[in-house]
């Protein structure tokens, strides 16, 4: 538990002792947050999971007849695509944090991100350029909902839900209308569109979900340094803790805010040109990501870059793993082994792992 | 230098839903020092919140602040136009650092007066030896002076503070107002929302007091030292008031 804050009620009269500074105000703390016993249920969850794995992963011995040659492949995999859940959920994370806005439309950016790149790709157009338009074009038009309609509807979630999944609805109608219901997939630069070899059990990889990670990796570091190093970055945070006191200081936080859904939605169309390279681009890839995206915030925490980083990782390698080591006729149910990683993370610690009680 | 207006007041109301808080409270506030005393629930806080712009309350009325009409200002016009806010409960940034705290306020406000991140450090030594400690992590007393610090950084000639000697030790109350001193010597305004007779007193002569969302009684420190009766009425919590 976070301890109680000395100062509160009947501490008026009386000498409230000065707090004295915990020595490691980290992230081993935060994690801590739900108690001891949370805790060591939370790890001896993993381990079960993790012994499961590698028991499946080891029966068959080390040789190229195993199992682990096929492992390092759905390692790879997971890492991969948690890369891509990152890109999508550091995006919402950031305008959840701030504005305290679900944006359901979160998803539309990411596809509409996607196809741009695509249209682009296909008219013969640089892959590079490619994805620097269609990174701002996500941006724009997620700064122009904000502004359109956003902007006026402060506080009010009910409505912003609403305003933000007609938009999704909109947007995901026009996408099927301009772009087909066919799955189309980006392809990739020459130099990353080939295999590398990774030189052990002579398994070759796709480039391009190699340079996935590294693009996630990289993104989440400039992130981390954009918010912990530069003026900007303390000035979300402060409005992510508190939002009124930030603007009574004199920081002009609805522009702030329309920067954060700016950055927040190019994250997003970024995301979606990723995606749609490694993955496919269909109609229902936006909803399929959008709630990836919400999933991965809760297990994390809301508003927190590492959280969501942590998020990514764990839904990956859970949907990852369990389409794979479930015992054997289980397979169709490793949706539900999601489900009980967010159900037991609530259980645990309600506000996601490197959450804060608001 | 004799004092003006600094913030004229008229038919203020503010409303947290449909609860009406504040009934048309009307004051003409002198530049200098003034408190504003009164009990739990009388309105205080929802007053400064008021003046500051913040929403909710939702407000009506006018506050003219010199030539700018605050009602219907966001908070970081206010804050501009040059009042500062020390908030009850202090209200730091629990993912700042003491020094992040004061860096992330404009350049454009601590460059327009006489305060600026070395002043402020120079004002509370205490805080430069702590500036990379996260500000929760600091004494309530560091966190007073924390919440001081930043407000005075946007270069205010009026600065709103709540409860500032809420929760503090005696000696720490002490230097708080040692530091409004110092403050009211450089020529910024005071307006203390205290609960506490003795540091309001101390500190202002003109008081006014609240009951139910109304400036109730207008009058000055020694007029309500002397008057035990009035302290009663319209402080004192130990027994209710005879009708």
């Amino acid at each position: 538990m976070a301890s109680s804050d000395g100062q509160g009620n009947g501490g008026r009269a009386g000498a409230t002792p000065d707090r004295l500074p915990a020595p490691f105000p980290s992230l081993a703390a935060r994690l801590v947050g739900g108690g001891r016993t949370g805790t060591l249920v939370g790890l001896a969850l993993l381990a079960i999971g993790a012994s499961w794995v590698l028991y499946q992963v080891l029966q068959n011995g080390l040789g190229d007849t195993g199992n682990v040659p096929n492992f390092l492949i759905i390692t790879l995999n997971a890492l991969s695509l948690a890369g891509l859940f990152f890109l999508a959920a550091s995006g919402l994370t950031l305008i959840f944090g701030l504005m305290k806005v679900v944006n359901m439309a979160h998803g539309s950016l990411y596809l509409l991100g996607g196809y741009v790149a695509w249209a682009l790709t296909t008219a013969g157009v640089n892959w590079w350029l490619a994805v620097a338009v269609a990174t701002l074009s996500a941006g724009v038009v997620g700064l122009l909902m904000e502004q359109a309609f956003l902007r006026w509807n402060l506080g009010q979630d009910l409505r912003q839900a609403l305003i933000t999944i007609a938009v999704s609805v909109i947007l995901a109608d026009q996408m099927l209308n301009y772009f087909g219901g066919t799955a189309q997939t980006i392809t990739p630069p020459g130099e990353l569109g080939a295999s590398i070899g990774l030189g052990v059990y002579g398994l070759a990889y796709p480039t391009f979900r190699i340079f996935v990670i590294g693009a996630a990796v990289v993104v989440g570091g400039l992130l981390w340094l954009w918010i912990q190093r530069t003026r900007f970055g303390m000035i979300i945070r402060a409005g992510i803790d508190d939002g009124p006191m930030t603007s009574a200081l004199g920081v002009n936080v609805p522009v702030v805010f329309a920067a954060a859904f700016f950055v927040g939605s190019c994250l997003a169309g970024l995301g979606g040109v990723f995606g749609g390279t490694v993955l496919a681009l269909a109609p229902g890839q936006d909803i399929s990501f959008l709630t990836s995206s919400i999933v991965v915030v809760i297990i994390g925490g809301m508003g927190s870059l590492g959280g969501t980083a942590v998020g990514a990782l764990l839904l990956a390698f859970v949907e990852a793993y369990s389409q794979v080591y479930l015992p054997s006729g289980y397979a169709p149910y490793s949706m539900v082994v999601t489900f009980i990683l967010v159900a037991a993370v609530l259980a645990l610690k309600p506000t996601g792992l490197f959450g804060r009680a608001s | 230098m004799p004092p003006e207006e600094i913030l004229a007041i008229r038919d203020l109301q503010a409303f947290y839903g449909g609860a009406h808080v504040l009934h048309g409270l009307t004051a003409s506030i002198q530049s200098g020092a003034t408190a504003v005393l009164g009990r739990n629930g009388m309105g205080k806080t929802t007053l400064c919140r008021a003046l500051m712009g913040i929403t909710p309350p939702r407000t009506q009325g006018s506050v003219r602040f010199g030539e700018a009409e605050l009602i219907g200002s966001p908070p970081h016009r206010i804050c501009r136009a040059g009042i500062g806010y020390v908030p009850q409960g202090r209200r730091l940034f629990r993912s700042l650092t003491t020094d992040e705290h004061l860096r992330m306020i404009d350049r454009g406000l601590s460059k327009r007066g006489r305060w600026t991140i070395d002043s402020v450090y120079e004002l509370f030594p205490a805080l430069a030896e702590r500036r990379h400690v996260s500000g929760v992590l600091l004494s309530g007393g560091e966190q007073q002076m924390l919440a001081i610090g930043r407000a005075l950084l946007t270069n205010p000639r009026l600065l709103i503070m709540d409860e500032p000697s809420e929760g503090l030790a005696p000696t720490v109350v002490e230097r708080v107002v040692e530091t409004c001193r110092t403050l009211l010597a450089e020529g910024i305004s005071l307006l203390l929302v205290e609960q506490n007779l003795g540091v309001a007193t101390a500190l202002a002569d003109r008081i006014l007091i609240m009951l139910t969302g109304e400036v109730a009684l207008e009058t000055t420190a020694e007029a309500l030292l002397a008057d035990e009766a009035v302290q009663r009425r319209y402080l004192g919590v130990e027994r209710a008031t005879a009708g």
